[in-house]
């Protein structure tokens, strides 16, 4: 039962919040109740999967090849889990961040519609219920996106609607084409189906698992996939591209990783399919950092930065061993965590200036050092310096590539790594180490004591985080090489699910 | 705005029709094609009828509820019923659950499906009719409390 938990959390708050359309004080409330909820129910699910294994439920006691199923092993309740935690963090940034008038248009019933949407795709066990929850996140970040309708935002909104919604449509024939071979949508059941199948028509196994690579690398921004995300992230208030930064991309990521574990594991299929991935890979890790380098406005540097942090969630995916697996875990909750810190430090910064382009601003290393060192800290542990979360993410990754003998991989996650770290020194040096520029010289806008508590708490714990995840690297990455022991032998998923059905 | 006198009087006629017409369907959706889909939208097409003849402070005014009231409790009427089974009976989320000693006449036997379909029916109402409601021109109610 506790795995719906973390679902009817976020459903209900959102639905409370919609009964209370006109009473934005009691929506501030609901929303951090139902997070504060959300995050229990989360890390119960994550104990009960530790202790007893993969958890299962059958939605409306169907048999689970007839039925929609619900599915938590530990891969899915880690995310459930990071989620659930961000989903709080934001919640309390954006009491102070969204303007009265985005509240009085459902800010936060959207924003846990969202999260709903973001929770049930890690949970469900369907492909086809994967595609409803895709689409219950996607519309709900559509308006969150374009909330302010200014004209940048419908502008980046259209291409982000667009793109996404081709993404959509793929993902919906591949669907149908998989349902066509193995008669079924539940994935333990395609995978046990496919086992059979798959021999038969070699080459359509290869064609749809391109198919889902393209739905899912176009929502998770890979090259060259990825043009709307730098055209719309850095649109909306603070707050929201942050949430969208931490956990929309990675949706992707992680239904990448669940297909292709569980689905399309056959040799024939892998040979091809994981090459064409590390191509990928390299191209967006490049890709995204030159932009990144290129980039003069705080917020969308750190777009950039996503797509390229998305390049290496992809090449541990595709070198694909129990170790490579295992780091991109790490690595996803570890990039989940400082991207957002980095956000919300932008976010900061903006509030306290009016404005977020690097030329303009300066002097805050003299003036605000515990912000200074609140970016600094997560932006190390971007660049993978040790002994930060980032060092420990990449160095498993890495590891894990060169065991695999693919050397020309480390060599890009290498120089790539090395102009994350110019592009975070560029923000540094011109943000905070140099002095203001005397044209833009003005004072910094005063900020309220509630402000204050309300943006400063979330950066502050999320960055800590950063450090935490680094020191305690040992037990997590234990964690998460059991989660990816689990992924890597899809048997016991396919067992645990279908044991049901008889 | 000129309106159609044939519209009016046909429109007075044909809301009712619909409206019973989309109550059958959503019964009927217990086991023949139907449901609260399908009856939903029958029922937003009533509504959307009444826009066309006396325009939308009339048809507001027949609604009386915000379409918004009409997605939050179908929303709630839905899950509701989602969550009778584990809470009562300790069984999945979303099992139905039937009462088997008696039958309504005409509407057969009660159960946690029907509540389920009910509120899926309310759900498309309101967004129908807030989609309707906005492109017929009176988007400033869309702002709710502020």
């Amino acid at each position: 039962m506790i795995i719906s938990w973390p679902i009817l959390a976020q459903f209900f708050t959102a639905l409370f919040c919609l009964f209370f359309w006109a009473r934005r004080d009691i929506q501030r409330i609901l929303s951090l109740v139902g997070s504060f909820a959300a995050l229990a129910s989360a890390i119960g699910l994550l104990l009960q999967v530790q202790e007893a294994g993969i958890q299962v439920m059958q939605l409306g006691n169907w048999p689970s090849f007839a039925g929609i199923v619900l599915v938590a092993d530990l891969f899915s309740a880690i995310m459930v889990l990071i989620t659930a935690f961000m989903g709080l963090m934001i919640a309390l940034y954006a009491i102070s961040d969204i303007e009265s008038g985005q509240e009085a248009f459902g800010y936060h019933a959207l924003y846990h519609f969202m999260l709903l949407g973001v929770t049930g795709s890690f949970l469900t066990g369907d492909l086809f219920n994967l595609f409803v929850w895709f689409e219950i996140m996607l519309v709900s970040s559509f308006v969150l996106l374009s909330l302010q309708g200014n004209r940048p935002q419908i502008e980046g909104g259209m291409k982000y609607v667009i793109l996404n919604m081709l993404a959509s449509l793929t993902f919906l024939s591949a669907i149908g084409l998989l349902f066509s071979v193995t008669g079924t949508v539940n994935m333990a059941d395609i995978a046990r189906q496919l086992e059979v199948v798959a021999p038969q028509y070699p080459t359509l196994i290869i064609a749809l698992a391109m198919m889902f690579t393209l739905a899912f690398g176009m929502k998770s921004a890979v090259f060259p996939l990825f043009g709307w995300l730098p055209a719309s992230y850095h649109t909306p208030p603070t707050a929201v591209t942050t949430i969208f930064g931490a956990l929309l991309t990675k949706v992707g990521v992680y239904a990448m990783i669940r297909v292709y574990t569980l689905i399309f594991n056959q040799l024939d299929t892998l040979n091809y399919t994981l090459t064409a991935l590390l191509l990928i890979s390299a191209f967006t890790m490049v890709v995204g950092v030159f932009g990144a380098v290129s980039q003069f406005g705080f917020r969308r540097l750190l777009s950039f930065h996503i797509i390229s942090q998305i390049g290496y969630l992809i090449m541990g995916l595709a070198v694909f061993t129990v170790a490579s697996i295992a780091g991109t875990i790490f690595f996803m909750v570890h990039v989940i965590l400082a991207k957002a810190a980095l956000f919300l430090v932008s976010g900061i910064v903006k509030q306290l200036t009016g404005t977020n382009d690097l030329k303009q601003l300066g002097g805050f290393y003299n003036n605000n050092m515990a912000l200074s060192m609140l970016f600094f800290i997560p932006a190390m542990a971007l660049a993978g310096i040790p002994p930060l979360s980032g060092f420990w993410a990449k160095f498993a990754i890495i590891k894990a590539a060169l065991e695999s003998g693919s050397y020309w991989i480390v060599g890009v996650g290498l120089f790539v790594s090395m102009l994350t770290l110019y592009s975070m020194v560029k923000i540094w040096t011109y943000v905070f180490m140099r002095a203001r520029p005397e044209a833009y010289d003005k004072p910094l806008e005063p900020m309220a004591v509630n402000d204050r508590w309300l943006r400063w708490t979330p950066t502050i714990l999320i960055g800590g985080l950063t450090v935490l995840m680094g020191i305690y690297a040992g037990p997590l990455m234990a964690l998460s090489t059991e989660a990816a022991e689990q992924l890597m032998a899809p048997a016991q998923y396919i067992g645990v699910v279908l044991g049901g059905a008889g | 705005m000129n309106r159609s006198l044939i519209l009016m009087t046909a429109t007075r006629y044909l809301v009712p029709i619909i409206l019973m017409l989309s109550v059958f369907i959503l019964l009927r959706g217990h086991n023949e094609p139907g449901g609260g889909f399908v009856g939903g939208l029958l029922a937003a097409s009533a509504f959307a009828l009444y826009v066309f003849a006396f325009g939308i402070k009339e048809a507001q005014r027949l609604l009386g509820v915000h379409p918004l009231a009409l997605i939050g409790s179908g929303l709630f009427i839905s899950l509701g019923s989602a969550l009778i089974a584990p809470i009562f009976f300790g069984e999945p989320l979303m099992t139905g659950k039937w009462i088997d000693t008696f039958e309504l006449p005409g509407i057969g036997k009660l159960g946690t499906p029907l509540f389920f379909d009910i509120g899926v029916m309310l759900v498309v109402v309101g967004v129908t009719l807030l989609i309707v409601f906005a492109l017929a021109g009176e988007d400033e109610q869309l702002g709710g409390g502020s």
